[in-house]
């Protein structure tokens, strides 16, 4: 990576390729001259300063690194930063918007669905993508989608409580309500589990 | 002393004290504002990356960094032999044993640091690794615990004078001739070995640090993630010779913890040789598969197990011999003198009259540590052991599982209970517990509905786990981590307008910390919530404590904040009393105000008193403290003692033998509870674990020592499809030593479910003649076990 965050960079030695890439983040545009092998988590890192976005691992299982690529969910950990270029990246930093937050955020909060708060950017990240796509999921739509993001310290169990939360809120619903149905449901289906067949 | 309740009729409301609250941390963290090691980005800061091992075993013949110091971006390489010109090769470990900083003579395991290079960015630094040119000279290695005793095993520590064997150390506990004596006239023995594979605790945020040594000040900051900073700083004044009040140790937002933290690691020694030697800030991140090869593993113990009962299913006596795998060097992050942890508390949730247990630690030729992922300090093996015990027994007399737990449970008057090994347990109400457990999930049904399945074929298994954890380490006169007491402290200090902070010596890594403490200090000060902020992780602002492991926060410094809150109460009593011009006996506190016994309409609040003890009136302060400020050292009397009864429903796919959980139903006990949400939150998490390490995690290694599960591709972690939905509930039984009545809670679903989940495997595949089967149940372990056995029926 050539200096160029730098406040006073160093020229690159002649034998560093660097590329000249454009990319919009969080609506605005990010111009800068990088090495073609700059992963895009650390673009968005060091490069931007946008630290919300983590890395957990090497091998591209965590999901931590989770940003939106042109509205997809991707791993940002295996994109080089290059096949950013003119492209448009959301990153955790631009999901509010001003001082309102996404519905998405608002449910983690509310429902608990973060401890260290590690893979939380991430996690957000693809529940936000899910949504886009798919404005009323079921719990095991929920799962799945986030099948691709780790998380080592809630169980998961609230994560889905809080993009049902979110999902509600986005419907026009009461997103508390809807939580309150998921858990009796989930109850009632216990029960019924137990239940003598 | 038992209150009843479940978790759903125990909201108290409202934004005062204990209860459901919401999370402090939530804010920043869901904007992606929290602030982690690496994030942190100091003016002239460089990159540093170690160079590690790729054999398990060898010397090291010659070692040329030539190539690597001429890399234009390359600020420093530092070698073993650098190191050692300046006597910072070795350092000492939390087992009084010592491990190696860079290697120097050999290697010991695959992932040990050789060497590191600082360069201008990370990149670069990974680049110049490459350059390093190291000579080996392959020896032989021992991989397997069983063979290191072996006359002709090669000898690992010859850095040891006179060391001969891989013996790391013997321990036991209890008494040995009154368990041979109640196995003597049992009618029925079980005898079972078993392996607890070695795992780890893989934290998201791996581990790293930003080194600052201002050569002027003679002055060192380190941020690093670390769970214990203040004993962090102690031990780095220790190695590196710096003065410790010159050493501040910073452990910013982590990325959880789950014991992975709490040992000091070369690479954070690496990260201060850097920054000394550069003159700049020196950061040092290592990545998952350095995290996984070379930082505290967990478990690893290949226990040998026996229990002897009646027949007619009293339990007499357990007895068991552990060989602990310690790897390389003795690292393990446990209390001085219990070098094999609380193993001792393997008599479980049982009234069992005489216990022994034997630990043999050798040394392998792997990576240090042992105490990790929510352990509680091998409770975790513990409470495996004799929960799988237990089931074999209930097998052999042919009982119920859970009957044969209902007429062992360790009655509710017999509290505090002495078990046969010297533990006392504080409260529980088991029976009661187990009661609920069982109906909560329809047992009865679930055994009936378990002999239709398998009349048809399917197997499906019930397992339970009844366990009792050993948390809040401890009372000083018995425990210390590297000859420091294992007491906690709090200051609390209420401001001139009524606003309060509470600085902490623990250190949360996603436990909730922020929310509870000031939960704590709100209830006793009747104060909101949100009027009382939590500082912790750095040294130069908190005062000292041992940190956060052993689910010790809760027990410890949760104490010390509820007394601090206590003597700050009292400091006010003192001031209302001269604004109501009233004796300060006449003076009562009630729940956010100072009024006058007999004459209620006469009364301050604690606002009013806060302003006035700030004022040109105040009275002396007899304690010479700020007017209405505390600092309480909490030496606990003794641990607490959480319990839980859990039950784990699998269906195992008789053609592949995947195993899915699809129940798990839980009643946990951890007394007064401080934040429900909290609570649930870590058991969620616990369960999970134990899914996680019953089914699918483990760090395993070919016989030339290479670790075969050194990414997330090998080394699995549940997602959320792994997971069912879980049904929790809670009983409180208030700790009767602990101020506020609390226990820990942390780490008990880690302990406890990993049992109930292959207890429940095993009795899946009981049709197959599966008596046991060790962890992780992969499909194709499971398969294995199935294969040979008795045909299923069906």
């Amino acid at each position: 990576m050539t200096s160029l965050f730098e406040e006073i960079a160093e020229p690159a030695p002649d034998d560093v390729p660097v590329n000249r890439v454009s990319v919009t983040v969080n609506g605005k545009r990010r111009t800068a001259d990088i090495e073609p092998r700059l992963l895009l988590a650390h673009f968005l890192r060091q490069g931007l300063k946008l630290t919300g976005t983590h890395t957990g691992c090497d091998t591209t299982n965590c999901g931590a690194c989770t940003v939106l690529l042109d509205g997809k969910a991707v791993k940002s950990c295996t994109v080089l930063a290059v096949q950013a270029d003119g492209r448009d990246v959301t990153t955790v930093e631009g999901m509010a918007t001003g001082s309102e937050l996404d519905p998405v955020q608002e449910g983690f909060k509310d429902e608990h669905a973060l401890q260290c708060g590690f893979c939380t950017p991430g996690m957000m990240l693809s529940a936000r993508a899910l949504l886009n796509e798919n404005p009323e999921p079921t719990e095991d739509e929920i799962r799945f989608a986030l099948s691709g993001n780790l998380c080592r310290c809630t169980g998961y169990q609230n994560i889905v409580k809080a993009v049902l939360w979110a999902a509600a809120k986005e419907n026009g619903q009461d997103p508390r309500q809807a939580v309150a149905r998921y858990e009796a449901a989930q109850q009632g289906r216990a029960q019924q589990n137990g239940a003598h067949q | 002393m038992t209150i009843q309740e479940t978790a759903q009729d125990a909201v108290p409301t409202g934004t005062h004290g204990h209860g459901r609250r919401p999370r402090r941390e939530a804010p920043r963290f869901v904007r992606g504002r929290g602030r982690y090691v690496d994030d942190i980005t100091l003016p002239g800061m460089l990159h540093l990356a170690i160079l590690r091992s790729p054999v398990a075993h060898a010397r090291i013949v010659s070692l040329d960094t030539t190539a690597a110091r001429a890399h234009p971006k390359v600020k420093a390489v530092v070698t073993g032999a650098d190191l050692a010109e300046r006597g910072l090769a070795w350092m000492p470990t939390l087992s009084e044993d010592r491990q190696a900083v860079l290697a120097t003579d050999k290697v010991r395991f695959q992932g040990q640091e050789v060497a590191f290079v600082v360069a201008e960015d990370r990149y670069s630094a990974r680049d110049a690794l490459e350059l390093i040119e190291v000579e080996y000279d392959e020896l032989p290695v021992v991989v397997d615990a069983r063979r290191a005793l072996a006359e002709d095993a090669v000898l690992i520590r010859d850095d040891l004078p006179g060391k001969t064997d891989n013996l790391a150390f013997e321990w036991e506990s209890g008494d040995a001739e009154a368990t041979r004596a109640a196995f003597a006239r049992a009618d029925v023995r079980v005898v079972q070995d078993m392996v607890v594979p070695r795992v780890h605790p893989a934290p998201l945020e791996t581990c790293g640090a930003v080194a600052d040594y201002d050569r002027v000040e003679g002055r060192l900051t380190l941020w690093c993630t670390s769970q214990a900073p203040h004993a962090h700083r102690m031990l780095l004044a220790t190695i590196s010779g710096l003065p410790e009040h010159r050493i501040r140790v910073v452990s910013p937002d982590v990325g959880g913890g789950f014991g992975n933290k709490v040992p000091i690691y070369p690479g954070y020694l690496c990260a201060i040789v850097g920054s000394i030697l550069t003159g700049h800030p020196v950061k040092w991140v290592e990545d998952r598969t350095e995290n996984l090869v070379s930082t505290t593993f967990a478990r690893d113990y290949v226990m040998h197990g026996e229990i002897a009962a009646t027949r007619d299913g009293r339990i007499l006596a357990v007895r068991s011999h552990v060989l602990a795998d310690h790897g390389a060097f003795n690292a393990a992050a446990t209390p001085t003198k219990y070098p094999a942890g609380f193993f001792g508390v393997f008599t479980g949730s049982y009234a069992i009259e005489a216990a022994y247990c034997h630990v043999t630690a050798v040394h392998t030729n792997k990576a240090p540590g042992g105490v990790a992922y929510a352990c509680s300090f091998r409770i975790a093996e513990a409470a495996y052991l004799v929960e799988r015990l237990v089931d074999l027994l209930a097998a052999e007399l042919g009982l119920d599982p859970a009957e044969l737990r209902r007429r062992n449970l360790i009655p509710p008057d017999a509290f505090p209970y002495a078990t046969p090994t010297g533990w006392v347990y504080d409260s529980g109400d088991y029976p009661t517990a187990l009661a609920r457990l069982l109906e909560t999930a329809g047992y009865d049904d679930l055994r009936a509905e378990q002999a239709e399945r398998r009349a048809r074929g399917e197997p499906m298994g019930i397992g339970l786990s009844f366990f009792t954890e050993a948390v809040g380490a401890g009372p000083r006169k018995d425990m210390d981590m590297a000859g420091l007491g294992m007491a906690d402290t709090c200051e609390v200090r209420v401001h001139p307008t009524g606003k309060a902070v509470v600085r902490v010596s623990v250190q949360t890594q996603g436990q909730g910390h922020e929310t509870t403490f000031a939960q704590i200090v709100a209830e006793e000060l009747g104060m909101a919530t949100d009027d009382v902020d939590v500082v912790h992780g750095d040294t130069d602002l908190t005062p000292f404590g041992l940190g956060t492991y052993g689910s010790r926060s809760t027990p410890v410094s949760g104490a010390a904040a509820a007394l601090a809150a206590r003597q700050v109460r009292e400091k006010g009593r003192l001031v209302a009393s001269s604004l109501l011009e009233a004796a300060p006996a006449d003076v009562e506190w009630e729940r956010g105000a100072f009024r006058v016994k007999g004459d209620p309409g006469r009364a301050v609040t604690l606002a009013e008193v806060a302003v006035r003890a700030y004022g040109p009136d105040a009275p002396p302060s007899p304690d010479g403290q700020g007017a209405l400020e505390a600092n309480v050292c909490y030496d606990p009397a003794s641990l607490t003692f959480p319990y839980g009864a859990y039950l784990c429903v699998v269906d195992v796919d008789p053609g592949t033998g995947k195993v899915s959980v699809r129940r798990f139903v839980t009643v946990d006990d951890c007394g007064t509870r401080i934040n429900d949400d909290v609570v649930e939150g870590q058991i969620h998490r616990g369960l999970t674990d134990g899914i996680g390490l019953a089914l699918m995690e483990q760090i395993s290694f070919d016989e030339y020592g290479n670790c075969l599960n050194g990414s997330l591709m090998d080394y699995l972690i549940p997602t959320a499809l792994e997971v069912p939905e879980w049904e929790t509930s809670m009983m409180v039984t208030p700790s009767p030593h602990h101020p506020i009545g609390a226990k820990g809670i942390g780490e008990s679903a880690t302990v406890g479910s990993p049992a109930a989940v292959v207890n429940a495997v095993v009795d899946a595949l009981a049709p197959y003649g599966v008596r046991h089967a060790d962890m992780p149940l992969t499909p194709s372990r499971v398969w294995e076990a199935m294969q040979g056995r008795a045909e299923p029926p069906g």
